[in-house]
């Protein structure tokens, strides 16, 4: 295939924040995940664990709890202010102020008619929720100290709340605390601190489950108001507890990072009386794990480590397959990496400003795994801070590297960049069409041209950008009329075709000569995380979450040969294994077959001419390939060309000079820059 | 192993004034003592019980002067008091008042109970008479025998097999003597005690009757403890006129610190324990009064018990308890004391029955027998009809021998028919009987073998050796036979898989091998040995190239340069230049069996002070070829041409090394000495030389060699680089 210069990248320092809470939603099958720099994100259970969502945070955010009320999703925090949040266009919808300071935890009956909330002031406030907004009803009783946590008795009738050294059980009818536990501190030095009972949960049997600071897992029984039992589950907090549902299975999050699982089970095979009994301990997790959730067949954590770690019980799964393997989840679903190819610049997402850096040069070749000596070092262009609180949403950079546009929930902007003899001037674009207020993703045409822009309702503007400054165009809006924000866009190189995928999983083909829709995608049952329009066939090539490759013709409205073929061929096992999604998709200017895509731990050149792999031939077979003499490889060599050298990849791409840029970002940094964990005592340290 | 066990008070004791004794006797049984009590009590006790059966007292004014004991016989009580009235009374009397009484003409010292026979009376001036014929005429004259200033310290009576014998101690004017009195024929032989140099009194005596002598120990109040012998019929004539001294030896030196003992008191209590009282506890002190269990044959002190109050002196030991009084009660101790082996001191106990080898084996069941012989069993019998195989093995099981059985066969059969059922045996029996049996099936064929030379089955013992269950101590004389027999694949496999060869029959195996010839040795089938010493020897005519022992350049340095007083090797003109002193190949000096069964020597597990000596016995001529030979290999193994040489078992560097260094250590000055030595270790030195100098010179750049390895695996990438790839 022939030999490439990569620039490796590690300067690109990504850190991603904390997991605080987590939310199952058990209809859609929908996990919502919320960091403490106030992110949110959606994961679908059923899509291999997609992120399909991600509401960016703000600066100052302090998000505490998560609640789903049917399919809205409600968050509270410790700027006393309840959130509901736009799942359909990805932003808050509006935040009302609870009055009762800092709040602790949120949670919402099973009937989905009210919302409690704990508030730092001692009272539990009890919020109506009606279709498009919710309303306070009334305070329970006030209490001395902090509500820490909540959970409301499956009948809907009583509210367990968890407060520092003691238990309340409130009636909520009358609103009056009927049953006072109290929580002993623990032994020893924690004697003199407060117990804070971080998480309770109500069983419909009348038991409470709490877990507390002082590393107790206890269950009350909330008729008599005694403690049925006790465990000592860790020395340090018990911070998180979850419940399955069918009240048999609970999860325990501790701050050693350490997930046990409780099980409702009968000490003696066969007999009737059960009781809760420890059964396992998952060690996923370097960090206090602040999140747990049972998902029936799964234990999904979160916790400081920033990892989202799905656990599957295999005693509860029966075949191996996708659902039976351990999954963490490290990194974004999507892009952080926009490229200008024609320039060598790359542009730099974070959450609170962009960075633009050029590529350094290299002199002469080289031989296969030599470094090259760098003639020119890369440098940063440019830092731009946003302004406002808010966090950026998407952002890109035109191909000529004349352009950066970036957009957040309440704002968007454009700046003309000029970069000469090592003299960089950026301009705001001051005047920009009103429509273009915010945007879910922003794409660039290939010749700078235009400006695509996507907006709610799965719409899209279209914007001429010229030497004056950007005007509006038209607005492209898909035929079926979904309202789900739209993940990803794609132009073709020649500027006719534009292509839209939601989180609806609907893929939309637009003609941009006519500014209509041109087609619909065939659904596929797993979203799409990378698609490209292929500069000369005009193929929209689409990765999917569940590792599926497709291939839609554009002109001719329905999927290639090539993508039937590798339909009917099946990909092969290894691949169809990763756990990690692809997240970009790029073509090489110089040779139409290849398609460059790349996932987090690996990138790939697939090359359309050469035959599909077998199951059983060997996937990975770079090397042996190399070992071969060059009249054999032909005979052994499959379309996969896979390469492992680069690990923890955020974006890989081919520039037009044929080389390619492998943005890095190892884990072991992001470890590095974590705050210290609990201090464990090991043997011989 | 002695130890003391719990106490129990048996009576309070009443004071004693000077003239009033006390003493215990034993009764009709083991468990009732009479014990007399300050002079007026006589005591029936039941030592279980702690309970007083009788109790008889004389009248105020009398005074008991000889403990009361038992007569057997009669089943009465005999007592003197006032030292010339013997009473008798009965158990049923109440008083001893209105029991038979009698006045004997002399004073009786003591009375002295015998089993089964009537008590001894002993005079005070030392004549003895039973109690029957004293008391069938009570006023009889009877003589004196001791001087006037003799005092009887001690007497005892010791019953032997047939005979009895009185010993009683004297002392006069600080000399101690011995008397012992025989009966029928009646004999009294003096002897005399030697006392300790330091002027110390002998305190009390015990007399035992033992392995058919008589031991009586005595203590001094030094703490010395002698132990004298007598014998039950003295051999020797006593000679009138010298008194001999008794011979003695000492048996235990006391530790009493300061001073000496005053009360105490030593009682053997079986052949290697006494039990002492009044001798200070090594550890403790004086001021402390314990009674001590020591082992005499160890001399180390086993139990010890502490005794509060005053001491007496005293002790008794019946029927293993001790029955020690002390302050103001009676104790008895119960012990036990163990046979003292020295198995015994260091923790192990030895074997009591020895003899019995002819039980065969016991299996112990473990799980794996258990739980699988069900399943083997039920294997079987779903079998049913089967394979012929089948058949055959469950036909065997049932007819198989044990191995008792098969042994006696061994014993009787021939050489074809003991092959035969050895290796139905073998083949029918599982591996957890296997590993008990082979062994012993192995040493009865051995057995007959050397009770009769024409008996060899070789094909029994390749199988049983092949079974990886023999070791060379389960059959002592396998390896020497298979030597007498010339035996050499037999002697192969058992150099190969018996891993406790003791050095001295090594070196026999190595002398044997050594002085055979090697045409002699080429019909033996030594199979993989053979293979790896064929291929080891057929790369020394491959490689024959003068330049192939110098790899990397290395040259090795120009003869001239070396400083060593040997001419060089005189090697026909022609065949190598002088320019190259390490001819590094070299053709084998032995033939390739004989290699191969010296390469299963040089891998025999030994340990090299106890090779050395049997080494010696190798004459010159076998050391100076097995010196070539190890040569030979260790130039082979620095061309490294073993390691492409694939074999199960060859001998290692460190080995061949080894066993050169132990060749030369033992025939360090016969090598000096002769000639053709010569050549043979200036070149094995030279080589050794150049070797060493290799090593030391990479040891020189074993830094730099660190340093290049550590620099190529790390490669510090940085925040950004540009790399070459190449996708195919």
């Amino acid at each position: 295939m022939g030999e490439f210069n990569v620039h490796r990248v590690r300067f690109f320092d990504y850190m991603p924040s904390a997991i605080r809470a987590l939310a199952f939603q058990p209809q859609r099958e929908r996990i919502a995940v919320a960091r403490t720099d106030g992110t949110v994100e959606i994961f679908n259970r059923a899509d291999c664990f997609f992120q399909e969502k991600v509401i960016p945070g703000r600066q100052q955010a302090a998000t505490e709890a998560l609640a789903w009320v049917g399919d809205r999703l409600f968050s509270a925090g410790l700027n006393g202010e309840i959130i509901e949040y736009d799942l359909d266009n990805n932003k808050t919808k509006y935040t009302i102020d609870a009055y009762g300071g800092p709040i602790w935890s949120i949670t919402s009956n099973k009937q989905g008619t009210h919302l409690a909330v704990g508030c730092e002031d001692g009272t539990v406030k009890l919020f109506e929720v009606h279709e498009d907004r919710i309303q306070f009803e009334r305070n329970l009783a006030k209490q001395k100290g902090r509500i820490i946590s909540l959970s409301w008795h499956p009948s809907g009738s009583k509210i367990v709340a968890g407060m520092m050294d003691v238990i309340h059980i409130f009636d909520t009818e009358t609103g009056q605390s009927v049953q006072r536990l109290l929580v002993d501190r623990g032994v020893g030095t924690s004697r003199s601190q407060e117990c804070v009972v971080w998480s309770v949960v109500y069983l419909s049997d009348g038991t409470i489950i709490s877990g507390d600071s002082a590393g107790k897992v206890k269950m009350w029984d909330s008729r008599t108001g005694t403690l049925i039992k006790s465990h000592q589950v860790t020395k340090w907090d018990v911070l998180t507890l979850s419940v399955s549902q069918d009240e048999t299975s609970l999860a325990v999050g501790t701050s050693e990072g350490h997930v046990v699982q409780f099980q409702f089970l009968s000490m003696v095979l066969g007999q009737e009386d059960k009781e809760w009994v420890r059964t396992r301990t998952f060690k996923n997790h370097t960090h206090d794990v602040r999140a747990v959730l049972e998902v029936n067949t799964a234990i999904v954590s979160g916790g400081m480590d920033t990892q989202f770690v799905v656990r599957p019980l295999l005693d509860k799964i029966d075949e191996r397959g996708q659902a039976s393997a351990l999954r963490n989840i490290q990194f974004p679903h999507r892009r952080l990496v926009s490229c200008a190819r024609k320039a060598g610049l790359l542009l730099f997402q974070y959450p609170g400003h962009l960075e633009l850096w050029r590529l350094g040069e290299s002199e002469g070749n080289g031989m296969f795994g030599s470094v090259l000596t760098v003639k020119r070092k890369p440098e940063k262009l440019l830092h731009l801070k946003i302004k406002g609180e808010e966090h950026i949403c998407c952002s890109a950079v035109s191909p000529c590297g004349g352009w950066i546009a970036y957009s957040t929930v309440a704002s968007f902007r454009l700046y003309r960049l000029h970069c000469e003899n090592n003299n960089v001037s950026i301009i705001k674009v001051s005047k920009l069409p009103k429509v273009l207020s915010s945007a879910n993703q922003i794409c660039f045409s290939s010749d700078s041209s235009h400006l695509f822009v996507a907006s709610t309702c799965s719409s899209v503007h279209v914007a001429i950008l010229n030497q004056s400054g950007c005007k509006f165009v038209c607005t492209l809006k898909p035929k079926s009329g979904s309202g789900q924000a739209i993940n990803l866009l794609a132009a073709s190189e020649d500027g006719k075709w534009l292509a839209s995928a939601n989180s609806d999983h609907e893929v939309q083909i637009y003609n941009l000569n006519k500014m209509k829709p041109h087609c619909t995608v065939p659904v596929h049952s797993s979203g799409v995380s990378a698609m490209a329009i292929h500069p000369t066939t005009n193929n929209l090539f689409m990765v999917h979450a569940d590792q599926q490759l497709t291939e839609y013709s554009v002109e001719k409205k329905q999927y290639t040969d090539w993508s039937r073929q590798v339909q009917r061929h099946g990909l092969h096992s290894l691949w169809l294994e990763r756990d990690t999604p692809v997240t970009n998709v790029t073509f090489n200017p110089k040779n139409p077959a290849h398609i460059v895509l790349h996932d987090m731990y690996m990138f790939c050149i697939i090359d359309q001419t050469l035959p599909l792999p077998d199951q059983r031939s060997q996937f990975y077979n770079q090397l042996t390939l190399r070992s071969m003499p060059e009249k054999e490889r032909k005979k052994h060599s499959h379309a996969f060309k896979m390469c492992k050298i680069f690990k923890e990849l955020l974006f890989v791409e081919l520039m037009e000079d044929q080389s390619l840029v492998v943005v890095e970002r190892p884990l072991m940094d992001i470890t590095a820059q974590l705050p210290a964990p609990v201090r464990q005592k090991k043997f011989a340290t | 192993m002695a130890a003391l066990y719990e106490s129990y008070t048996l009576c309070a004791l009443a004071d004693t004034g000077p003239e009033g004794t006390r003493a215990i006797e034993p009764d009709r049984d083991r468990d009732r003592v009479v014990i007399t009590e300050s002079g007026r009590a006589v005591t029936v006790y039941k030592v279980s019980d702690q309970k007083p059966l009788g109790s008889w007292t004389v009248k105020q004014g009398q005074c008991i002067t000889s403990p009361a004991v038992y007569n057997p016989p009669t089943k009465e009580y005999v007592v003197v008091t006032d030292e010339k009235v013997v009473r008798v009374w009965k158990d049923e009397d109440i008083s001893i008042e209105k029991a038979f009484k009698a006045t004997v003409s002399a004073e009786v010292y003591r009375l002295h109970s015998v089993p089964d026979r009537e008590p001894l009376v002993l005079f005070r001036h030392g004549a003895v008479r039973f109690l029957d014929s004293l008391l069938a005429a009570p006023q009889q004259t009877i003589e004196e025998v001791l001087s006037e200033e003799e005092v009887i310290r001690w007497s005892a009576a010791v019953q032997m097999e047939q005979q009895l014998v009185l010993l009683f101690s004297t002392e006069q004017r600080g000399q101690h003597c011995l008397y012992v009195q025989r009966f029928s024929p009646n004999a009294l032989v003096k002897h005399r005690l030697e006392t300790d140099s330091t002027n110390s009194t002998p305190l009390s005596y015990a007399a035992t009757y033992r392995d058919g002598n008589i031991h009586l120990l005595y203590l001094f109040s030094s703490g010395s403890v002698y132990e004298s012998v007598l014998q039950a019929r003295p051999t020797v004539p006593a000679v009138s006129g010298t008194v001999q001294a008794l011979p003695r030896s000492l048996l235990l030196k006391l530790p009493v610190g300061e001073g000496e003992l005053t009360a105490a008191s030593a009682l053997p209590v079986d052949e290697s324990h006494i039990a002492v009282v009044g001798v200070p506890h090594p550890l403790a002190g004086a001021g402390k009064d314990y009674l001590c269990l020591w082992n005499t044959h160890f001399q180390t002190l086993q139990a010890a018990r502490e005794l509060a109050g005053k001491i007496y002196g005293q002790l008794w030991c019946f029927s293993g308890k001790l029955f020690v009084p002390h302050g103001k009660i009676l104790s008895v101790i119960p012990f036990e004391c163990q046979k003292s082996s020295l198995a015994a001191a260091m923790g192990k106990l030895k074997q009591t029955s020895g003899t019995n080898e002819s039980s065969g084996p016991t299996l112990v069941p473990t799980w794996n027998a258990l739980l699988h012989s069900n399943q083997t069993q039920t294997q079987e019998n779903s079998r049913g009809a089967g394979t012929k195989k089948s058949k055959m093995s469950t036909r065997n099981q049932s007819s198989c021998p044990t191995a008792e059985q098969l042994a006696e066969k061994i014993k009787v059969g021939s050489e074809k028919e003991v092959q035969k059922q050895v290796e139905e045996f073998l083949h029918g029996s599982q591996p957890e009987e296997l590993q008990l049996t082979a062994g012993r099936l192995a040493s009865a064929l051995v057995m007959r073998c050397q009770a009769d030379p024409t008996f060899y089955p070789q094909a029994a013992f390749t199988q049983l050796v092949q079974t990886n269950y023999l070791c060379h101590s389960g059959c002592p004389d396998l390896l020497v036979l298979t030597l007498e027999k010339n035996d050499f694949r037999l002697c192969q496999l058992c150099l190969q898989l018996f891993q406790d060869i003791p050095e001295a029959v090594t070196c026999c195996c190595l002398k044997t091998i050594l002085s055979f010839q090697d045409s002699e040795l080429e019909q033996v089938d030594l199979e993989d040995g053979l293979l790896f010493m064929k291929a080891l020897t057929q790369t020394a005519e491959v490689s024959d190239d003068g330049d192939s022992g110098q790899h990397n350049g290395f040259c090795p340095p120009v003869l001239e340069e070396e400083i060593c007083d040997a001419p060089p090797d005189s090697e026909a003109p022609g065949t190598r230049p002088a320019r190259e002193p390490l001819a590094l190949d070299m053709s084998c000096p032995v033939g390739l069996h004989k290699g191969a069964l010296l390469n299963e020597v040089l891998q025999v597990p030994y340990s090299d002070s106890l090779l050395l000596p049997h080494l010696k016995d190798l004459n010159v001529p076998q050391v100076l070829l097995f010196l070539q030979y190890l040569r030979f290999l260790y130039l082979k193994y620095s061309q490294d041409a073993h390691s492409r040489i694939p074999a199960l078992r060859k001998p290692t560097v460190t080995q061949i090394m080894d066993w050169v260094c132990l060749l030369l250590d033992a025939h360090f000055t016969v090598l000096a000495l002769t000639p053709e030595a010569k050549s043979l270790l200036t070149s094995l030195h030279k080589f050794v030389r150049s070797q060493v100098k290799l090593y030391s010179e990479l040891g020189k750049i074993e830094g730099s060699l660190e340093a290049l390895k550590k620099s190529k695996q790390s490669r510090e990438i940085g925040q950004y680089s540009i790399e070459v790839i190449e996708l195919f």
